[in-house]
């Protein structure tokens, strides 16, 4: 099973580690995934206005590159990346005028040819949960995680397809797998706050801080996560979590997917 | 208040639904937007309200108002609306009325906390410049 591969910027730096376990996991796992040539940042949001084309040449690029190398899928890490390729994609599939306006900037027409797809979904539904449980070498039994979904990987529904909105499980069916063992806890797909961090540390502070008690009064060590932003907003406003009264303050830690996959491969 | 047919037809309630691509008045006040909106305690002026004010033509009060730098596009109103309103695509709207103004950045570089410098991740910054500067 051959991929294009888009890193994306958060990638290769701030979040190198996502990288480098989603490649040797996909390497254990006979997944084959080859990065794209140029790239640049994709935009890390949607444009969300009907007048501004521009924002949508790096995806199409990309996307261009991929059908360029013989590849019929993309596929991306950041959540932020692959909100914003699958809804360009999807925009390009359907608004005609659009595609056409997009098409008279670049070299070549790209008409929607290539799929993209999320690491996750590629577990789930290329290779197989089943198939994935039986090629873990060290089961993560006892380990209790909260699957934390963020925002980006699974809304809008209907442009994003991955799963269900108000109570996806995808995360759970994937922890599962590796024999752990998923919390349950309402705010799981709660926004982090994303770029309000950035400018607004108060309000994140407050979003922040529902998600991590909430968590951890469900019993979580730790998080899940797919998003570099919610990454880093879990991480930075853990002092949250120590609320008034609460005496012991241990740390959730925050890790990718990818990171306790390959510690479930052994690698 | 008073609320003429002057404001009601307001060509900026025309521009902010052409660059939406929303029409304002299939909004019919349920508030499930509003409801599960994860910032709503910090905001002024609620997603459902943005759409009344929107629908009565009051466009100036809501170009002045600290919710359009609240939203953080998360789509949880967009996911919620029985009426497929695409609430972000309309805040956006709003936003870029402002921010296509000169002088009309809400985020300037010098903004950022040195935490923020050091171990905020490109995904962070890339997505804050795009909100709140042109």
């Amino acid at each position: 099973m051959r991929y294009s591969y888009y890193p994306g910027c958060t990638l290769k730096t701030m979040a190198k580690v996502y990288e480098d376990t989603t490649l040797s996991t996909a390497k254990a796992l006979g997944l084959d995934l080859h990065e794209i040539k140029e790239w640049q940042c994709c935009g890390a949001l949607y444009p969300l206005n009907t007048d501004e084309i521009f924002s949508f040449f790096s995806p199409v690029r990309a996307l261009l590159q991929a059908r360029g190398a013989g590849e019929d899928k993309l596929l991306t890490l950041c959540a932020g990346c692959y909100n914003v390729f699958k809804r360009t994609n999807r925009a390009v599939r359907e608004d005609k005028e659009l595609r056409r306006k997009i098409n008279a900037f670049l070299e070549e027409d790209y008409m929607g040819e290539v799929d993209v797809v999320h690491y996750l979904e590629v577990l789930k539904n290329d290779l197989g949960f089943e198939i994935l449980a039986e090629r873990v070498k060290k089961r993560l039994t006892g380990r209790k995680f909260a699957p934390y979904y963020g925002c980006l990987l699974l809304k809008p529904r209907a442009e994003m397809d991955l799963d269900d909105v108000e109570n996806p499980t995808i995360f759970e069916n994937f922890l599962s797998a590796l024999g752990a063992a998923a919390v349950e806890y309402p705010y799981k797909t709660e926004c982090c706050g994303s770029y309000l961090s950035m400018a607004n540390e108060e309000i994140a502070s407050t979003a922040v801080g529902r998600i991590l008690n909430s968590a951890y009064k469900n019993g979580a060590e730790s998080f899940v996560v797919a998003c570099p932003l919610c990454k880093y907003n879990l991480e930075e406003y853990q002092k949250e979590l120590f609320a008034v009264g609460r005496e012991a303050n241990p740390k959730l830690p925050v890790y990718y997917f990818t990171e306790i996959l390959a510690e479930a491969l052994a690698l | 208040m008073r609320v003429t047919a002057e404001e009601i037809n307001s060509t900026l309630v025309r521009e902010v639904e052409e660059v939406s691509g929303q029409k304002v008045s299939a909004c019919f006040q349920c508030g499930k937007c509003s409801g599960g909106c994860p910032v709503v305690l910090s905001m002024d002026v609620l997603p459902h309200q943005v759409l009344r004010y929107a629908q009565l033509g009051l466009v100036d009060k809501l170009l002045h108002c600290k919710t359009l730098w609240i939203c953080a596009s998360c789509q949880t109103c967009d996911s919620r609306c029985p009426q497929n309103v695409d609430i972000p695509k309309v805040i956006e709207a709003l936003r870029l009325l402002v921010l296509r103004n000169k002088g009309g950045n809400y985020l300037h570089p010098h903004d950022l906390s040195a935490k923020v410098l050091k171990n905020a991740p490109q995904q962070g910054l890339v997505s804050a410049f795009r909100k709140y500067a042109k």
